[in-house]
């Protein structure tokens, strides 16, 4: 079962790898890069909110200052790799100077404490750069898509195994300790406050490095734009929508997510956000897990079927 | 100088009860129902647009409206308790308030791109006969409709507070909020309690909505910012703490006025968000609420 799941992994990984090769119109390869950076997004969120239980609506603080940092550092000529991890590095460091008092903040206390610090960075910033920051002419001429494919395909891979890696690791089994049950966590010997900081890092520098990328590949945006309230809760969304606190359910939320919201843009125009929301609602009320959670109640129901099928066959044969 | 920071801050004060009865709904409806109601900010929109509706289709002054706002934004709160957030009643109540939150993030899109279609984005706002008149007491001024709104927020939080002490409905409530199994054990109506606590909660958004209508202006997305400052003047107050929340309210109010005073208008919003910061971390029982258990 690892084997054939490892092959899947590695095909879908050259399939993605060969695409700027096949596709030739920019917006399907710009559609692909939304949902890379959902991917990080989602996924990167997965690892405090889903693993370690603390539910952050401000996720877009560590995107917007890795998106800040790299493009202040790259448009002024530093070179491109170190301004990428300038920009994670920027987020790990404000993850560290907010993580001991915000973890004094309790579910949706924390929840909210995390949106306000969110929005103090939003404003904060929309007084200080209140410009729009544009490639200068010589970046724009030499400006190619497919470049900016790759770095977001490696951090989505980057990304993904890590979260892999950590949810099969001590650190990351201790995570989810905490979020289970805090106090327990702590009497077998797992420092909750560590956990629950170290989350906040990865957590952190890999938003941050979807920022970064994203700095390097949008052309031009307000400096603010980034830190909009918007990002924290459209990646919260797709996490919920896929299952958190699951590897794969990130990664689903966030292609259904971007995709849906294509889809509707381009058939229902103005009233798109009216028919995303009335789906939303749905998908919480009806299938609360998320989709991981839908699939293995179905799984469960066909086997169970099965075996009630197989028990019969036998007793009568 | 003196003079202009005095009047700087009962400008903040006057506002600041306006921010207090936006949080009083979403205080009201979390504490009770444990509803965490993210759009609580659209249900204000469209209290807002209800009255300026009122006042520019019928010519009712939007102070006279007042009950009738709070009708409409009953039967919208009736609706959507009714259609959504009765389903989430009997989870556990952290799944609660994240699956709320999530229908309320939902609510948000959907409530504000109708408004954003049937009403388009344009700023509006009431202009009554009366809106530019001010009163000068000990030379500071006073804008009537400001004053009038205060009153307002005031009457409100007197009526609430009295029902809620009065009242056989109201010490229901109460009692739901102590311990809902022994409420229920006792015969309270757990599901009405929730029911009347969410419309409640609509009728007062309808109020603050049409306060912010005659007082600032309203449009489609100003929800956001509405919900955001009932937010933290909720947790400022101090959950289930009716006069907290509105002395929060002020406080929140009198300290955005006292930041763009002394610091500059691009600010306030940043203080007012890190003074919340500072309360939830050291006093997160809010600052006339009780310690928890």
């Amino acid at each position: 079962m690892a084997r054939i799941q490892l092959l899947l992994v590695a095909v879908v990984v050259i399939l993605l790898a060969c695409l700027p090769l096949v596709i030739e119109k920019d917006s399907t390869l710009n559609l692909l890069v939304l949902i890379l950076l959902f991917i990080i997004m989602a996924s990167s969120w997965n690892i405090l909110g889903g693993f370690t239980g603390q539910t952050s609506l401000g996720h877009a603080a560590f995107f917007g200052l890795g998106s800040l940092a790299t493009r202040l550092l790259w448009i002024q000529g530093f070179p491109l790799l170190p301004s990428l991890l300038a920009g994670g590095g920027l987020a790990v460091v404000f993850a560290l100077v907010i993580g001991i008092p915000a973890f004094k903040l309790k579910g949706v206390y924390f929840a909210i404490g995390t949106l306000a610090l969110g929005q103090i960075l939003f404003v904060t910033v929309g007084n200080l750069f209140p410009t729009i920051s544009a490639l200068p002419v010589e970046a724009l001429r030499t400006y190619q898509l497919a470049p900016r494919y790759y770095l977001f395909l490696v951090l989505t891979i980057l990304t993904v195994g890590f979260a892999y890696l950590l949810a099969n690791s001590r650190v990351g089994l201790g995570m989810m300790a905490v979020r289970e049950d805090e106090d327990a966590a702590e009497a077998l010997g797992v420092n909750a406050r560590r956990h629950k900081l170290l989350a906040l890092v990865f957590s952190a520098f890999l938003a941050g490095m979807a920022g970064s990328a994203f700095a390097y590949y949008h052309v031009s945006y307000y400096y603010q734009f980034p830190f909009a309230p918007i990002w924290s809760f459209d990646t919260l969304t797709m996490v919920y929508i896929g299952g958190q606190g699951t590897i794969i359910g990130p990664i689903v939320g966030a292609i259904f997510f971007v995709l849906l919201r294509e889809f509707l843009v381009l058939n229902v125009g103005e009233y798109h956000l009216i028919v995303f929301g009335v789906l939303f609602i749905l998908v919480v009320l009806f299938l609360p897990g998320g989709f991981v959670e839908a699939w293995e109640k179905i799984r469960n129901l066909l086997v169970r079927r099965r075996s009630k099928r197989d028990r019969n066959a036998s007793t009568t044969a | 100088m003196t003079e202009a920071f005095v009047q700087i801050i009962i400008f903040g004060i006057l506002i600041g009860a306006l921010y207090g009865l936006a949080a009083l709904g979403l205080s009201m409806v979390f504490g009770v129902t444990k509803i965490l109601n993210i759009a609580h900010g659209e249900l204000i929109m469209l209290g807002g647009y209800a009255s300026f509706w009122l006042f520019r289709l019928v010519g009712l002054d939007p102070f006279i409206s007042l009950p009738l706002t709070m009708l409409i934004m009953a039967v919208v709160g009736l609706v959507l308790y009714k259609l959504l957030f009765v389903r989430t009643v009997k989870l556990p109540e952290e799944e609660k308030i994240k699956n709320t939150m999530l229908i309320g993030f939902g609510l948000t899109l959907i409530l504000q791109n109708i408004a954003l279609i049937l009403w388009t984005a344009d700023d509006r706002g009431i202009t009554t006969a009366y809106s530019g008149q001010v009163f000068t007491v000990l030379n500071i001024r006073f804008p009537i409709v400001r004053v009038a709104g205060f009153a307002v927020a005031l009457i409100c939080l007197l009526s609430l507070h009295l029902f809620l002490r009065k009242t056989y409905t109201g010490k229901a409530i109460r009692a739901t909020v102590e311990d809902w199994e022994a409420a229920a054990l006792m015969g309270i109506n757990i599901q009405q309690v929730y029911m009347l606590s969410f419309v409640l909660g609509a009728a007062l958004a309808g109020v603050a909505g049409a306060l912010v209508s005659v007082t600032f202006s309203i449009d489609p997305s100003m929800g956001m910012h509405w919900t955001l400052k009932a937010l933290i003047v909720m947790v400022l107050g101090g959950l289930g703490s009716i006069a907290g929340t509105f002395a929060g309210g002020i406080l929140l109010g009198a300290t955005e006025s006292a930041t763009a005073f002394l610091i500059g208008g691009n600010y306030r919003e940043v203080i007012g968000l890190l003074l919340f910061l500072l309360v939830l971390i050291f006093r997160p029982q809010g600052l006339l609420g009780a310690k928890e258990r």
